[in-house]
């Protein structure tokens, strides 16, 4: 098959991941796509467009509406040398599948002494932000990366988006796939024809600064770039890391940002208790101890259910709150 | 598409016999799409002119409101809407066989079992509008919160129903769910423990063909109704168009549940007209042929056909259900746009029964930097005046 060349103007987070999906089923013939309603529909975010058409039900699979179902049996295709990538609808559709990946996928390959490979790839659309009702805004990050044998990535725009997407499938091991849904029609410039910049693992120092280090993933890249942008207009220069892999997490980059800045403020949209950024400012404390100026601060969400709506500006972090946190971490 | 079960003419054998018989699956019909009132040896139904008038009257005014609803989606009070457009046979047939004291647990579709229940509709539309996850207290009509995570109501309903034996109560529970919803292991759970416990369930399937973009083919090989058989209790496939059908079945397998004799499958056999919600495209995946086919089996038409060639309904009746649905309308029109947005301190309201630290802690916190911008704002304000 073909692949299109439409790629001399900017594209959106889903093209991109679209791409990602047509190239790795064009490479490999063991890759299949399988979830609900990734076939004719495209998937109720279009990132499975035309897949079906192109490579035909066996290899792109509108599967029944069962998660458990949807990942567990995407363990035994892995068995049988196959590669899927689950679509997983919504974040808040994903724990009907939880005990599957937690206790099957993330543990199959130690407890075979590593004779088997669970090259298993789920991607959730994830976070909030899009005015969604309940379900459908979620940031459960923190419970994949807890999970020892699962890899957990989440980028932040449209080319990230293509290369961890392709990354993630040719890996052997399982990746816990995030994908910012706030963020899915964003634009950048993709060459899916070049290679990737970074490994999957790697942070990436989106902005450089030298004042404080914004540390960020996913959807709050955005709003920390903004925040960065306006801090330098009060002569802040904020530097932004754009964490990319959760789990691993690439401290090295981060402990050379820090070490250089002496402050870090977290941000994601996660609540702020036991989420990611807990461990960050652990980590962050112990490695650059006698360099920090101040606390690692945390911005997130709070810790209630994510509300509805009308009022979810209130509970996402944004530019303000991120604001506020860099003028504590300054004030120290 | 399985489509022409529904054509067919009444069966004549019971309805839930053993599914290993096979044969073309058999459909309770009481009322034709053309309107022709038919008997069914197994399930009779009596009614008089005023009651039929009356499920005239529900199905009628949940149709309005449901497109007063999808209307106030497209003009952006709501952000979302589940029309349950061609289904209103199967929900006001089913919902009116429950007594008060009867609860049901719905999915987001059943605007026509909470008209039913008593629920006041504008309730209805607070999680659509995202003002609220649901916003009705569940035990003042027996209509349990709205479920969005496909099936898992169905274990909620089975539970209630076994607290109902403990109890010795003579009440019972409807679990609703959608053909997709089948393939969710929590359903078939939820038919484990209402059969090993013999709970007094029913399990309302509104089979609508499709569960978003996929047909019921992608669900199941054999007819919905016959899983119950594997479960070890009763399943019977109803026309789901046929209001008077869906009263009749679902009147008996309440009787069945409540008189300690365990669960029914009941599977409605429907179809869902519109979108899947108001962000779907259905375009996309099936063909407007199957839609102008179902549109013959239209629940209103057919039941307004027998009260008209009765003479049980003239035009005056016709067109006061008319004007009583244009201001059931106006009022949820203006009750959605007059509808507040929450405070955004809620986010910390009802976290927990008894209250927790870190909550009341955050709250704090956020009233405090909340209230930094509305003294920032005066100052800047003062600032201009002076
Ligand atoms: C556990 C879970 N997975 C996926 C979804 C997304 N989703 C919402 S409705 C739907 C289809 C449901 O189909 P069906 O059960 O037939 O009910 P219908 O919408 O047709 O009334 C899906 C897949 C969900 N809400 N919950
Ligand atoms: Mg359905």
């Amino acid at each position: 098959m073909a692949v299109e060349p439409e790629f001399d103007k900017p594209v959106t987070m889903v093209k991109a991941l679209n791409e990602a999906l047509r190239r790795s089923l064009d490479e490999n013939p063991k890759t299949l796509v399988m979830g609900e309603d990734v076939g004719r529909l495209g998937g109720v975010f279009r990132v499975t467009d035309g897949l079906h058409k192109d490579f035909g039900e066996e290899r792109v699979i509108d599967t029944p509406l069962a998660e458990s179902g949807i990942v567990g049996t995407a363990i035994g295709l892995a068995l049988r040398g196959y590669r899927p990538v689950v679509e997983i609808q919504f974040d808040g559709f994903v724990y009907p599948a939880f005990d599957q990946i937690v206790t099957q996928l993330a543990k199959m390959h130690a407890r075979a002494l590593g004779h088997i490979k669970l090259p298993v790839t789920i991607r959730i659309p994830f976070a909030g932000g899009i005015g969604a009702v309940e379900h459908h805004s979620e940031s459960h990050e923190a419970y994949f990366a807890h999970t020892a044998g699962l890899k957990v990535v989440a980028p932040s725009n449209p080319a990230d988006a293509h290369w961890m997407l392709r990354q993630a499938i040719a890996s052997d091991d399982p990746v816990v796939f995030l994908e910012p849904k706030r963020r899915y029609w964003d634009k950048a410039v993709l060459d899916p024809t070049g290679a990737p910049a970074l490994g999957l693992h790697q942070a990436r120092v989106a902005r450089s600064g030298s004042d404080l280090t914004l540390v960020a993933y996913g959807p709050m890249v955005k709003v920390c770039l903004e925040a960065a942008e306006a801090a330098a207009e009060d002569g802040l220069k904020l530097e932004v890391v754009d964490l990319r892999s959760l789990s691993p997490i690439d401290f090295d980059t981060l402990e050379q940002s820090v070490k250089r800045t002496g402050r870090a403020v977290v941000v994601h949209e996660a609540p702020v208790f036991l989420g990611m950024g807990a461990e960050l400012a652990a980590r962050i404390t112990e490695r650059c101890f006698y360099s920090l100026e101040a606390p690692v601060l945390r911005v997130g969400g709070y810790f209630a259910p994510y509300p509805p709506s009308r009022v979810e500006d209130a509970f996402l972090p944004d530019l303000d709150r991120v604001l506020d946190a860099v003028d504590r971490a300054m004030a120290f | 598409m399985t489509v022409d079960s529904t054509a067919g003419a009444p069966t004549t054998a019971p309805a839930h016999g053993s599914p290993a018989d096979a044969g073309p699956p058999e459909l309770v019909q009481l009322l034709t799409p053309e309107g022709e009132r038919v008997d069914h040896p197994a399930y009779s139904l009596e009614t008089t002119p005023e009651e039929l008038r009356s499920i005239y009257r529900d199905l009628v005014l949940v149709r309005r409101f449901d497109s007063e609803a999808t209307s106030l989606q497209r003009q952006g009070e709501l952000g979302l809407w589940a029309s349950l457009l061609g289904q209103e046979a199967a929900q006001v047939g089913s919902g009116r066989a429950m007594r008060p004291t009867d609860y049901a647990f719905p999915t987001y579709r059943e605007h026509g079992v909470a008209w039913c229940k008593g629920v006041d509709p504008l309730n209805l539309l607070g999680m659509f509008r995202g003002v609220n996850h649901g916003g009705w207290d569940p035990n003042e009509k027996n209509f349990h919160l709205y479920t969005i995570v496909i099936g898992s109501q169905t274990l909620h309903a089975t539970g209630y129903a076994m607290g109902i034996t403990k109890d010795g109560a003579d009440d019972a529970v409807i679990a609703y769910f959608g053909d997709g919803a089948s393939s969710q292991g929590d359903v078939s759970e939820a038919f484990t423990f209402a059969s090993v416990y013999q709970a007094p369930v029913v399990f309302f399937c509104q089979n609508n063909q499709w569960a978003i973009s996929e047909p019921t083919e992608k669900q199941t090989r054999v007819p919905l109704y016959q899983r119950a058989s594997g479960f070890g209790f009763p399943g019977v496939r109803v026309d789901g168009n046929d209001v008077l059908a869906c009263l009749a079945v679902t009147r008996w397998a309440l009787d069945h549940a409540r008189t300690g004799q365990g669960p029914v499958l009941i599977e409605a056999f429907t179809y869902r007209m519109g979108a899947h919600t108001t962000s779907d495209d259905p375009t996309r995946y099936r063909i407007a042929e199957e839609l102008e086919s179902w549109k013959l089996k239209d629940p209103i038409e057919r039941l307004k056909a027998y009260l008209v060639r009765e003479g049980w309904a003239d035009s005056a009746f016709l067109e006061s259900v008319e004007a009583e649905s244009e201001q059931l309308a106006r009022r949820v029109r203006e009750g959605v746009r007059t509808m507040p947005d929450p405070d955004p301190s809620s986010i910390f309201e009802n976290v927990y029964a008894e209250g927790h630290a870190l909550v009341d802690e955050e709250r704090e916190g956020y009233l405090a930097y909340a209230s930094s911008f509305v003294g920032a704002a005066a100052e800047i304000t003062d600032g201009e005046d002076d």
